[in-house]
């Protein structure tokens, strides 16, 4: 039995489909990504798995506990991080995870010992017994981090563990967050929208846009599916471009995006003169790997940071509004 | 046996939090000693006839009123933590552990009742040299903790059940101030409730309506054992109390149950 199984997951908050019919299945041990824009649904997905919002449809089970059946059951098996920092700023770091000990029912001789262990996984020794309101972002953070784990959850839910922190202060997250896997046996369910973060970390991730999974695989196969590399041509005609290239037997995928083309390759190497041929009059040009960018915007056809679009923006504007 | 540990996490976080910001412990005192001593003695020297509050004077005669008025204001007020640890996310963290709701109430109040507790103790103290007349024995002290006690729990529980359907701070004082003010000075902290029966009947039967007179009786007859202080009788008093006490935390684990994030 998966860690996490659910089935037609669905959430509705007026007539706005927040989830839509979901289906996951995560195994033990896993770290499973939820990718995708804001208001896509992946803080209303996290908020049901962890019984804090009860479904408008469809099962979900974790840890082999269904949430609507079981609630208590399935808190006792997880931990969870929030997208906003949930610590008490008048307590001590130590204090914060003291009272969470006890709340987890954590044996009150178990605890200092506890609180050792993920001070040193999340490196805030030394500063545990300051106020938490003279914490940085980044050291509150890893404080939470350090919380979610002290009980020993099977399974941890991170909802978007780096958003708002410097790329230093996220690379060190990330570190801390591969020695957790390193160090214990611990399913892992992050939601990001960052797209380096999901390459790095996760083993299968669901690109998840308008409440809907629209691709679910490991970051290398849902990148292969895209093509090699990406060549990125700035062309005279860019439609006449993307006729002539598509016949091509190397070329996977060619799109117009703010008036260059980008044309995913494979082989680039040995391929790279036949697109020249084919584009005509280029003006410049660039070659770079695929990343979950070009995946992201191969499978909804938008790009993940330009939420100009409208449709867009007006749906995660009432999703964050309900979401408050 | 976790519900038990968890129950004293949310405790000792509500204290923790209490004696760390102690700002909040001197205005608590600065209040009742400001109605004791400017209102007590101000009103107390217009009067002229001795005899009008039960022979003592208007400023020991409102002392056990305002012992009521310290642990009510404290307490219902105590509900605008819950709004702001809902407004920090804390609440997050603590609804997301394997704890009952009515558990996590329960600390709540706990919480609130030994803050309302701490404070009123200083005034407790401060009473005994201000007020001679007032009776300080072993016996007396533990009928005034029982009521004050049961007062603090029945407020705090007003205040939790406001704080759990509030989102913000502003929204809460104000419908608190709309709550409050009417239950203090329907209390007969100020005054005799008896002698509204003829002056103004309905003051009088709201006077019956309102918990903290019950106290505020129990309070003033133990303190001051005067017959014409002994209005509803300790029996009733306590009756009264324990039943508005007991239906509160009713409702409070009801609210907890069904509020939302």
């Amino acid at each position: 039995m998966g860690a996490i199984e659910t089935h037609g997951l669905t959430k509705r908050f007026g007539e706005l489909v927040a989830v839509d019919n979901l289906d996951l299945d995560v195994a033990e041990g896993e770290i499973f990504g939820l990718l995708g824009p804001n208001g896509a649904g992946k803080t209303t997905t996290i908020s049901m798995l962890a019984t804090l919002l009860g479904l408008d449809g469809g099962s979900a089970s974790v840890a082999g506990f269904d949430v609507v059946q079981q609630p208590s059951k399935v808190r006792e098996q997880m931990g969870i991080v929030f997208q906003d920092p949930s610590s008490d700023d008048i307590l001590t770091g130590h204090e914060n995870l003291y009272l969470h000990g006890l709340m987890y029912g954590v044996p009150r001789a178990v605890i200092p010992g506890r609180i050792e262990e993920a001070l040193e996984l999340v490196q805030l020794k030394g500063r545990e017994h300051d106020l938490v309101r003279t914490y940085s972002g980044g050291m509150r953070r890893r404080l939470e981090l350090a919380r979610g784990l002290l009980h020993h959850p099977r399974i941890l839910f991170l909802d978007e563990p780096t958003l708002g922190l410097d790329p230093q202060t996220r690379q060190r997250i990330w570190t801390h967050i591969e020695s957790i896997v390193a160090e214990r046996k611990v399913t892992i369910i992050l939601t990001t929208h960052y797209m380096e973060e999901a390459d790095r970390l996760c083993d299968r991730l669901a690109i998840i846009d308008f409440g809907r999974i629209v691709a679910l695989d490991s970051p290398t196969a849902l990148k292969a599916v895209v093509g090699g590399d990406t060549v990125q041509l700035e062309v005279a005609d860019a439609a006449a471009s993307v006729a002539a290239l598509e016949v091509l037997e190397c070329v996977s995928r060619s799109e117009v995006r703010d008036g260059r083309l980008d044309v995913a390759v494979q082989n680039v190497a040995q391929n790279l003169p036949a697109i020249f041929a084919a584009a005509g009059d280029i003006a410049s040009f660039s070659v770079r790997n695929t990343t979950l960018d070009d995946v992201f915007l191969h499978y909804t056809g938008h790009d993940i940071r330009n939420e100009g679009a409208e449709g867009v923006a007006k749906h995660m504007h009432r999703v964050r509004s309900v979401n408050r | 046996m976790s519900q038990l540990s968890g129950l004293y996490a949310i405790w000792l976080r509500e204290v923790k939090v209490f004696f760390r910001e102690y700002s909040r412990l001197v205005g608590s005192v600065l209040t009742p000693l400001l109605w004791l001593v400017v209102v007590g003695k101000g009103i107390g020297a217009s009067i002229v006839d001795d005899e009008s509050f039960g022979g003592v004077g208007y400023d020991t005669f409102i002392f056990p009123g305002i012992l009521c008025m310290t642990v009510l204001f404290q307490s219902v007020f105590y509900g605008l933590y819950i709004v702001w640890d809902r407004k920090i996310d804390f609440l997050k963290e603590v609804l997301a552990a394997p704890l009952n709701r009515s558990t996590i109430f329960l600390g709540k109040v706990l919480g609130g009742v030994t803050d309302s507790m701490v404070q009123v103790t200083i005034i407790v103290i401060l009473g005994y040299f201000i007020f001679p007349e007032a009776t300080y024995t072993i016996h007396s002290l533990a009928v005034v903790y029982l009521f004050m006690f049961l007062l603090a729990v029945t407020m705090t529980s007003i205040g939790l059940i406001i704080g759990s359907r509030m989102e913000s701070p502003e929204g809460f004082s104000l419908v608190v101030s709309l709550v409050v003010f009417p239950m203090y000075f329907l209390s007969g902290a100020l005054f005799l409730k008896k002698n509204l029966v003829n002056e103004a009947p309905y003051l009088y039967w709201a006077t019956v309506a309102n918990p903290v007179s019950y106290a505020v009786d129990a309070i003033r007859y133990t303190l001051l054992p005067v017959e014409a202080f002994n209005e509803f009788g300790l029996a009733l008093d306590l009756a009264v109390l324990g039943g508005f006490c007991l239906a509160l935390l009713g409702v409070g684990t009801l609210a907890f149950r069904t509020m939302r994030l």
